[in-house]
């Protein structure tokens, strides 16, 4: 597999990003990290728009699509002509990639906003028009800032279904920023963790998800992502099992996809050393301890392994104790509450 | 009514304006955006024209475009031609005099474009030049129709200047500014009424179309 080669150095009022470091050439690889911690830099150093060296490929030569946290729409345009605008400019490219208008309209779903002034449209409708238009410029590899930050719960929702199309329709690489970690969980397969301009951690999803010793993946985004696939639906308790490497988890609801993603928070996991006969949670776990990481003065983030996949429990310290638990103890992980990403 | 002078004046305002538009856009755009030290000071510059009094750039205006002058013996040279008492002269002068007013509405209307909107346009595959047209440009419209109606209207009204740098030669540089004020001069005040009422419902319908226009975009 080829690898992307992110190499960056720049300083800019006190802040100093340094980065060297390279990504999987395919797929999403996210960019999560607190504010300030570098990631929209980071971007605007691969567009060259920032930090740009002397000799360097010229931004308008480089290619890379750039979708921002506002749509950018060019306000003077209709939607054809915006979306024509990277096509026309790239031309050579696009004949080759057999890219056009009506196609990528067609992937967006705004084939009827063609002939629309973009003033007319909603948030949501505009930053589907914007990322169609970043395709249409057939780029190498497309950097989305946080482009769903600027919208409401709703709007985000109706913008989502494209991301995830583009994901799998697409074998353009993205890099993709943002400081939510349900989305990071949702569209990336890889992972990169910034903090103040350096990277600490860069993986695949699942295991960077799982690293526990980082302060980025405790409170509110410790969890793990389980990728598992639909084994069978159970009409009489409107069930759906889904089935993994390391075990079976039933989920409320009937979900067509083949494929998911199961999102399990830290603190929907807890511990038990005998698997309880009667309890009235769905899903326990056989599971090793394979690391203890104390989170705050009253709880341990604990990571588990399930197979080749891993599981965060968040328990108190007490507990922790309590039961004396060691890493390579064999567990049972109950898991109350579980979110499918598509 | 001899027109000469009216039609004289306007073709110098045409002319004035369209190079203060093609000249002036790409120094508006600097202006906006340049963190040069030399900014504030060709800022200032730009500017001194709606400070000093007309007869001061004339009075150097002369000197300079005279035929000992700087650019005034070069052009002799050029031409065979004077700039001072020429139409040229006039054009170089009202382009000097009206620059702020074309500047002005331009540089505000590039200052106020989204930056980001620009950026996207780089990275979608133009050039600076090509954003600069294709993006920048069609956004400010309303700076450059504002920035040709002063430009027009500020040369249309110019005396001070014309009066140091063209003199009152008639079809060349006898502007209806300059007319007007002879005719009052010879005490031919019928001519005077003539000429002062065509420019002051040609100066209401220029700005009040204007106005309608601004107000129609607002709304948008």
């Amino acid at each position: 597999m080829t690898k992307i080669e992110l190499k960056h150095s720049v300083h800019k009022d006190g802040f100093h990003l340094e980065l060297d470091t390279y990504i999987p050439s395919t797929g999403v690889t996210g960019v999560f990290g607190e504010s300030g911690s570098g990631k929209t830099t980071l971007l605007r150093c691969i567009a060259g728009l920032e930090g740009r060296q002397k000799g360097s490929l010229p931004i308008h030569r480089r290619r890379i699509g750039y979708v921002f946290q506002e749509p950018q729409l060019f306000a003077h345009l209709s939607v054809r002509k915006n979306i024509e605008f990277g096509m026309r400019r790239n031309a050579t490219a696009d004949v080759a990639a057999g890219v056009s208008v009506d196609k990528i309209a067609r992937l967006f779903e705004v084939e009827k906003l063609l002939d629309r002034s973009v003033h007319s449209l909603s948030g949501g409708e505009a930053q589907r028009v914007s990322i169609a238009r970043v395709l249409s410029q057939s780029p190498r590899l497309i950097l989305m800032d946080e482009p769903l930050s600027a919208l409401d719960e709703r709007r985000r929702n109706e913008v989502l279904p494209y991301l995830d199309r583009l994901h799998v329709e697409t074998s353009v690489p993205i890099i993709y920023v943002s400081h939510n970690i349900d989305e990071i969980c949702r569209l990336s397969d890889h992972l990169l963790v910034l903090h103040d301009g350096k990277v600490v951690a860069e993986g695949a999803l699942q295991e960077t998800l799982a690293r526990i010793d980082l302060p980025q993946m405790a409170g509110r985004n410790a969890g793990a992502v389980i990728e598992a696939s639909r084994k069978r639906y159970d009409e009489e308790f409107d069930l759906t099992l889904f089935d993994f490497a390391g075990g079976e988890i039933w989920v409320a609801g009937p979900y067509e996809s083949e494929k998911v993603r199961l999102r399990i928070d830290a603190s929907d996991v807890s511990l038990c050393r005998v698997a309880a006969e009667s309890t009235t949670i769905l899903n326990t776990l056989p599971a090793v301890i394979e690391a203890t990481a104390a989170e705050s003065a009253s709880t341990t983030l604990v990571r588990l392994r399930l197979g080749d996949q891993a599981l965060v429990a968040r328990i108190t310290k007490r507990s922790l104790q309590h039961l004396e638990l060691r890493v390579g103890d064999e567990v049972f992980a109950q898991i109350k509450s579980v979110t499918v990403r598509h | 009514m001899n027109l000469a002078p009216l039609l004289l004046s306007i073709k110098l305002a045409s002319i004035t304006t369209v190079l203060l538009i093609v000249l002036g856009a790409p120094l508006s755009w600097w202006l906006s955006h340049s963190r040069s030290r030399w900014q504030p000071v060709v800022q200032a510059i730009v500017a001194m024209p709606i400070v000093l009094p007309p007869t001061v750039l004339g009075f150097y205006l002369l000197i300079v475009l005279g035929p000992e002058g700087a650019i005034g013996s070069w052009w002799v040279q050029l031409t065979g031609d004077t700039l001072t008492f020429s139409f040229a002269g006039l054009v170089i002068a009202s382009c000097l005099y009206s620059l702020p007013f074309a500047v002005q509405p331009m540089q505000n209307a590039f200052e106020s474009l989204p930056r980001k909107n620009l950026e996207a346009a780089w990275t979608l595959g133009a050039s600076k030049l090509d954003a600069f047209l294709s993006v920048a440009v069609p956004l400010s419209l309303r700076g450059f129709i504002s920035a040709a109606v002063l430009s027009f209207a500020h040369t249309l009204g110019e005396f001070g200047v014309v009066l140091m740098v063209g003199g009152n030669i008639p079809g060349e540089t006898r502007v209806v500014s300059i007319a007007i004020y002879d005719d009052v001069e010879t005490l031919n005040y019928a001519a005077a009424h003539q000429l002062s009422l065509t420019l002051i419902v040609f100066a209401f319908a220029t700005l009040f179309g204007m106005f309608i226009l601004n107000r129609r975009w607002q709304s948008r």
